[in-house]
C-alpha cells in the first residue's frame, strides 16, 4: 500500500500542529517519524489512522481517498503507546477482537479466527500467555499483544505510536529487532513514531525528521547524520555546539579554529554558524587560541571537556580517553572539527524558520 | 489511628478510647436507635396488624406507585448518566463545563424548589399549563409530575459515578476498538460498558435508593391524593397525620428495608470495584 500525503494542515484551537506535510511512503516500507514532543508526529499518525481529521490537505492510499473513509473502513493496525489493551479480555480475545466486530458478513468463521489467533500467538512468541489477562503481563508482553491485536485484521497499513516508549532499555533493543523481523514476515507498510534517534535509525528504512509541524528532512540514517538539512536537524542529531564563523571562499574561519579537515562548500562569503557534535571535535594545544579548557570529566571511555573562549561561548568536546592528547586545565587549545554543518547566519534560534544552505562533509583522515 | 496498646502517658492511652466510645455512642443514638424504633413500633401490635397495615389497599397503591416511579426513573437516568458522562469525557464542545455544572444542580438545590419550579412550569396556572390543558395532558398532581421531579432529583447519581472513571480511563481503548473495525455500538457494548459496569451499577443503586425515598419535591407536585398520587414516603406522612402511628411505622419499615438492601448492595459493589 502506497501512502501519499499532500499539504496536510491541522490546528488544535488556534495552535498549528501540522503546517503542511508532504510525504510518500512506498508499499512495504518501514518509516520512522522522528522528532521531539510537540513536533506533530503523533497527530500525523492519528490522521493516517482516521482518529484525527486534518483541516486541509490530502491523504490517499493506493490512489484511494482515505479522508472519505472512516477509521473502521481503513483497515489499519494501530498500536498505542500505552497499548490500550482491553483489560476485561484474555490475551486471546484481545487479539481476536478485530475479527469478531464489524459487519457480520465480513467476519471469518470461528475456527478460522481461532487458527489465526494461534498463528499470531506463535509469531509473537506469546503462546503461553494466551489465557492471561493484560494486568498479568509485563510491559514487553503487553506490547506484543497490542501488536498481535493490530496484525490480526491483516491491516493495509501498520501504525505504531512510540511503540517502545514505556519500556526499559534492554527490552527496547530486543523488541526493536523483533519488530523488524515481524515487519519482514508480514510485509505490511509500517509507520512508527519515536523521539529516539537510535530507535528510528536502527529500525527504519527511511527516517522522517519532524519539527514544529513541518518535515525537516527525509532520509536514511547516514544521510541525516552526515547532511543535516537544517539547524534544527543538526541540533536534534546532537550538534549542540554552535560557533559563529566567517565564510571566505567556501572556507569557514574563526579564531582558534582549524577547519582544514572540513570540506569547502559553495556558499556566499559572510557570517555563518558552524554546528558541531561534541564527538566530532579534536583538540590541539595552541597558545594563540582563545579557547581555554575550563572543565573536564571522564566516564572511563570518553573525556568530556568544556572549553570557553572568553566571550561567553562554551563548547563541549567528547574525546576518546586513550587517544586524546594530555589535557591541562586552563591551557589553550585549537579546535579541529572532524565534521560539521554550516548554515548562513541571520537564522534565528527557531529551527523551523531555518532554510538549509549548505553542508560540510566529513573528510576521513 | 494510633494503636491503644503502646505504652505512654495515661492521657494518650485514654484519648483514643474516649473518641471511639463517643463515635459509637453517637452512631447508636442518632442512626441505630431510630431505625430500631421504626421496627419496634411497626410490630408493636403484632404481626397481624403489621400485615394488615401493609396490605391495606391505599398502602399497597403507594408501594406500587413508588415502584413504578423507580422503574421508570432509574433506567432513564442510567441512559442520561451514560450519555452525559460520555459527552463530557470524550468530546470538547462549547458549553461543556456548563453541562458539568448543570449535572450537579440537583445535588445543590433543595428538592422542594425543584417541585415548585415544575409546578410553575407545568401547573394549571403555569407557563405550559394552557397548552397542556388544550391537549388534555395532566402533568401536575399525576404520575408524570411525580416521575419528572424524581428524575430531576436523581439525575446526577449515575453521571457522577461514571464520569470520573471515563475521564481516568481516557479514550484509547475506544479508539483501538474503532481502528479494529468496531461499529459505535460494538465499541460501547464490548469495550466501554465492561469498563464502567461497576460504577454504573453503583450509581444505579444510589439512584434507586433516592428515587424510592424522595419526599420534598414529590410532595409539591403530587397533590397527595390518597390512593392515586400518594407515594410511599408521602403515605408515611399521611398515616402519621391520621394518628395511625402503627400504620405509618409499618409503611416506613418497607422504606427502611429497601434502604438497608441498597446499602448492602452498595457495599458489595464497592468491594467489587476494589
Amino acid at each position: 500500500m502506497t501512502i501519499a500525503i499532500t499539504s496536510l494542515i491541522k490546528s488544535f484551537d488556534r495552535t498549528a500542529v501540522l503546517r503542511g506535510i508532504d510525504l510518500t511512503v512506498e508499499a512495504g516500507e518501514l518509516v520512522a517519524l522522528l522528532g521531539p514532543s510537540g513536533s506533530g508526529k503523533t497527530t500525523l499518525l492519528k490522521i493516517i489512522a482516521g482518529l484525527e481529521w486534518p483541516d486541509a490537505g490530502g491523504l490517499s492510499v493506493d490512489g484511494r481517498d482515505w479522508l472519505a473513509l472512516t477509521a473502521q473502513e481503513r483497515r489499519i493496525g494501530f498500536v498505542f503507546q500505552h497499548y490500550a489493551l482491553f483489560p476485561h479480555m484474555k490475551v486471546r480475545d484481545n487479539i481476536a477482537f478485530g475479527l469478531t466486530v464489524g459487519p457480520r458478513a465480513a467476519r471469518p468463521p470461528k475456527p478460522e479466527i481461532a487458527a489465526r489467533v494461534d498463528d499470531l500467538l506463535a509469531l509473537l512468541q506469546i503462546t503461553h500467555l494466551a489465557d492471561r489477562f493484560p494486568s498479568q503481563l509485563s510491559g514487553g508482553q503487553r506490547q506484543r499483544v497490542a501488536l498481535g491485536r493490530a496484525l490480526a485484521i491483516r491491516p493495509a497499513v501498520l501504525l505504531l505510536d512510540e511503540p517502545f516508549g514505556a519500556l526499559d532499555a534492554a527490552i527496547r533493543r530486543d523488541l526493536r529487532r523483533w519488530l523488524r523481523e515481524v515487519h519482514e514476515a508480514t510485509g505490511s507498510t509500517t509507520i512508527f513514531v519515536t523521539h529516539d534517534q537510535e530507535e528510528a535509525f536502527e529500525l527504519a528504512d527511511r527516517v522522517v525528521v519532524m519539527g514544529e509541524g513541518r518535515i525537516e528532512q527525509i532520509g536514511t540514517a547516514d544521510q541525516i547524520h552526515d547532511h543535516p538539512a537544517s539547524p534544527f536537524v543538526a541540533r536534534f542529531m546532537g550538534a549542540v555546539a554552535e560557533l559563529p564563523v566567517a565564510l571566505h571562499a567556501g572556507r569557514v574561519d574563526a579564531a582558534g579554529l582549524d577547519a582544514s579537515r572540513l570540506e569547502r562548500r559553495a556558499m556566499a562569503d559572510g557570517p555563518a554558524r558552524l554546528f558541531l557534535r561534541p564527538d566530532a571535535i579534536a583538540l590541539e594545544p595552541d597558545a594563540a587560541s582563545p579557547w581555554i579548557l575550563h572543565q573536564m570529566a571522564s566516564n572511563g571511555a570518553v573525556i568530556r571537556a568544556v572549553l570557553r573562549d572568553g566571550t561567553g561561548l562554551e563548547l563541549p568536546a567528547d574525546l576518546p580517553r586513550h587517544s586524546a592528547p594530555k589535557l591541562v586545565k586552563g591551557a589553550a587549545y585549537r579546535l579541529q572539527p572532524l565534521s560539521g554543518a554550516v548554515f548562513a547566519s541571520g537564522l534565528g534560534p527557531a529551527p523551523s524558520e531555518a532554510a538549509p544552505s549548505s553542508i560540510l562533509q566529513e573528510k576521513h583522515a | 489511628m494510633q494503636t491503644v496498646s503502646h505504652s505512654g502517658p495515661v492521657a494518650s492511652r485514654l484519648m483514643p478510647r474516649l473518641l471511639i466510645g463517643l463515635a459509637v455512642a453517637l452512631t447508636l443514638l442518632i442512626v441505630v436507635a431510630p431505625l430500631f424504633y421504626i421496627f419496634a413500633r411497626a410490630f408493636a401490635e403484632g404481626w397481624r396488624v403489621y400485615a394488615d397495615n401493609l396490605l391495606h389497599p391505599v398502602t399497597r397503591h403507594a408501594i406500587w406507585l413508588t415502584t413504578i416511579t423507580a422503574l421508570i426513573v432509574v433506567p432513564v437516568n442510567i441512559a442520561f448518566g451514560i450519555a452525559a458522562a460520555w459527552a463530557v469525557a470524550r468530546f470538547r464542545f462549547p458549553g461543556r463545563s456548563l453541562l458539568v455544572t448543570a449535572i450537579e444542580i440537583p445535588f445543590s438545590i433543595s428538592p422542594i424548589i425543584a417541585g415548585i419550579c415544575y409546578l410553575l412550569l407545568y401547573g394549571r396556572q403555569g407557563l405550559l399549563g394552557p397548552w397542556l390543558m388544550e391537549h388534555e395532558l395532566q402533568v401536575m398532581f399525576a404520575l408524570p409530575g411525580i416521575i419528572l421531579v424524581t428524575m430531576f432529583v436523581t439525575a446526577p447519581f449515575v453521571a457522577r459515578e461514571v464520569l470520573p472513571l471515563m475521564q481516568a480511563q481516557g479514550s484509547e481503548q475506544e479508539q483501538a476498538a474503532v481502528t479494529l473495525g468496531a461499529s459505535g455500538w460494538q465499541m460501547f457494548r464490548r469495550v466501554t460498558l465492561p469498563n464502567i459496569q461497576w460504577a454504573l451499577l453503583y450509581g444505579a443503586v444510589l439512584c434507586t435508593a433516592r428515587a424510592v425515598g424522595e419526599f420534598g419535591g414529590v410532595s409539591v407536585v403530587s397533590g397527595n391524593i390518597r390512593g392515586q398520587t400518594n407515594t410511599l414516603p408521602l403515605h408515611v406522612e399521611l398515616l402519621f397525620n391520621d394518628l395511625n402511628a402503627t400504620g405509618a411505622f409499618a409503611a416506613a419499615s418497607v422504606l427502611t428495608l429497601l434502604a438497608l438492601l441498597a446499602l448492602v448492595v452498595k457495599s458489595i459493589l464497592e468491594h467489587r470495584r476494589g
